[in-house]
């Protein structure tokens, strides 16, 4: 193997992809949740309209999304290899195990809730990212809130909506932090600092997410 | 030679050998002191066992004062027991009911096999020492003291790294059986020093690629290892381990 693919495929240089595309992962959701956060204006999605038709015709965002897909992939594969390597570096089980003394729970059911994410992904994008996908190529008027508006009026899809956001509230608690103890940016000053950023990161998005399902759905924005 | 009053039911990991399954086994102890430290009352079991003609319970130990890490056991689902910051020879009685039950099973990690009973063949750790975590170069005689110039702060993180006792209780606790804690300890010990800066880059590499060649698992930061050290070792090893490796790979130019 050569030094560069030993350097990837070694457990350090392994999370150092982890944590990254996790960044990345992070970075878009800071842009998505912004950007969704314009149905708040209330005024029949007109200004949100906007930024989405933008978003899906502008040529550098195009190419963002490729590296976004890369990036969820890269996330992905990683989370899998290293998971199945940690399963294997313990082939026998304790029988009685007290890991709640030690840890939080999520911070030790990440590929759990990684999982939940990328389930409520794959319909997320069904819902969302594909009909806007088929507009833009068959050159179909789409109104992108109408859509939006349609779909969260069934009670089933925003409890998914919710529970899928929780999951990433949760996968993010973990998440952030860790991702700069893994890159190892640590440091006196500015570890507290993101220690407090990321938890309320890992809470506020989320909620703006959420609150987007809830308020359709109740009518607090149509 | 038992002069408590504690009542005590023992489930403990037997195991013939590397190669046998092992199964957890009762045994019931009266009058145990909760002076007595948790090795001393095995002590007793092992007393009681012998008369009986079976076969004592194996576990390593050795110092029986905190120093030498030998001593293992995971007791009641925490490696070293209940306590923060002891091992289990520094664990004592007081700290558990009387009436009790206790589950004793040994570290478990494909990266330390069962040598019988509660022992654990530990030799990973001596190998992946033995790929980087020294300093090769002439030592000579002492140094006058204050010769090198070190910050106090930095020789205090380098200390506190060194107190590492190699115990394994990070692996034995991490839900990945990772060792990230102990190598990073290794690591830290000498990178924080003048001494170690000539193989800084070249030590840290090797002995990743050790750890990953003896099946330790992946760190996932849930900081469990820290929690369960029984000398406080800091995660910020880890992240300084972390930084010296990336760097080394992707900055600096020094290959192994
Ligand atoms: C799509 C499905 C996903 C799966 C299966 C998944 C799985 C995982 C796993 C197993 C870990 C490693 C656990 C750890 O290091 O503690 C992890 C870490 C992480 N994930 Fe995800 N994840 C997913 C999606 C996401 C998303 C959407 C984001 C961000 C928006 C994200 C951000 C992170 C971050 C920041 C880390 C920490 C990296 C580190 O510790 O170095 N993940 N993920
Ligand atoms: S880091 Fe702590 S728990 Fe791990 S081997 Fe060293 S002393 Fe034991
Ligand atoms: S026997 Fe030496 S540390 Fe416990």
């Amino acid at each position: 193997m050569s030094s560069l693919s030993k350097a990837f495929t070694s457990s350090i240089g392994r999370k150092f992809v982890m944590g990254l595309t996790g960044l990345f992962l992070i970075s878009f959701l800071v842009v998505h949740v912004s950007i969704n956060a314009l149905i708040f204006v209330n005024d029949g999605g007109e200004t949100f309209n906007v930024a989405a038709d933008f978003m899906s015709h502008n040529i550098v965002i195009r190419i963002l999304e490729v590296g976004l897909f890369l990036g969820i992939i890269l996330h992905i594969v990683q989370a899998v290899m290293l998971t199945a390597q940690n399963n294997a570096a313990r082939p026998e089980k304790y029988a009685y195990n007290k890991p709640q003394a030690n840890s939080t729970w999520y911070s030790r059911s990440m590929g759990l809730l990684g999982t939940l994410i990328l389930m409520f992904l794959v319909m997320h994008l069904y819902h969302f990212w594909w009909p806007t996908k088929v507009a833009v190529y068959t050159h179909e008027a789409h109104n992108t809130f109408q859509n939006i508006v349609m779909i969260f009026q069934d009670p089933l899809v925003v409890v998914v909506y919710v529970l899928g956001v929780i999951s990433l509230g949760y996968h993010l608690l973990h998440g952030f932090q860790s991702s700069f103890q893994t890159m190892g940016w640590n440091h006196k000053k500015w570890t507290p600092v993101v220690k407090t950023v990321g938890v309320w990161f890992s809470i506020i998005v989320p909620i703006i997410f959420a609150l987007m399902p809830i308020s359709i759905y109740l009518g607090w924005i149509s | 030679m038992s002069t408590g009053n504690m009542n005590l039911t023992l489930q403990v990991w037997r195991q013939k050998n590397k190669n046998s399954a092992g199964k957890l086994v009762d045994y019931k102890l009266s009058d145990i002191s909760p002076d007595m430290s948790f090795l001393e009352m095995f002590d007793v079991l092992n007393e009681q066992l012998i008369t009986k003609g079976e076969e004592p319970v194996v576990f390593d130990h050795d110092c029986r004062e905190g120093i030498c890490g030998m001593c293992s056991m995971f007791i009641n689902g925490q490696p070293h027991g209940p306590k923060d910051l002891v091992t289990t020879c520094q664990l004592h009685m007081r700290s558990f009911k009387d009436g009790d039950t206790i589950v004793v099973e040994p570290w478990r990690a494909k990266a330390f096999p069962v040598i019988k009973d509660l022992a654990v063949d530990r030799s990973a750790f001596d190998r992946i020492i033995a790929s980087g975590g020294f300093v090769s170069v002439n030592t000579g005689n002492a140094q006058d003291a204050n010769a090198l110039p070190i910050p106090k702060a930095k020789a205090d993180a380098a200390f506190e790294a060194a107190a590492c006792i190699g115990c394994g209780a990070c692996v034995a606790t991490c839900k990945n059986a990772s060792a990230m804690l102990f190598v990073s300890a290794k690591v830290s010990q000498l990178a924080l020093l003048p001494q170690g800066q000539p193989e800084r880059y070249r030590r840290v590499q090797s002995m990743v690629a050790q750890m990953d060649e003896e099946g330790f698992g992946n760190c996932t930061n849930t900081g469990a290892c820290e929690a369960e050290c029984p000398k406080g070792i800091s995660l910020e090893n880890i992240a300084r381990m972390n930084r010296d490796y990336l760097s080394a790979k992707f900055i600096s130019e020094e290959e192994v």
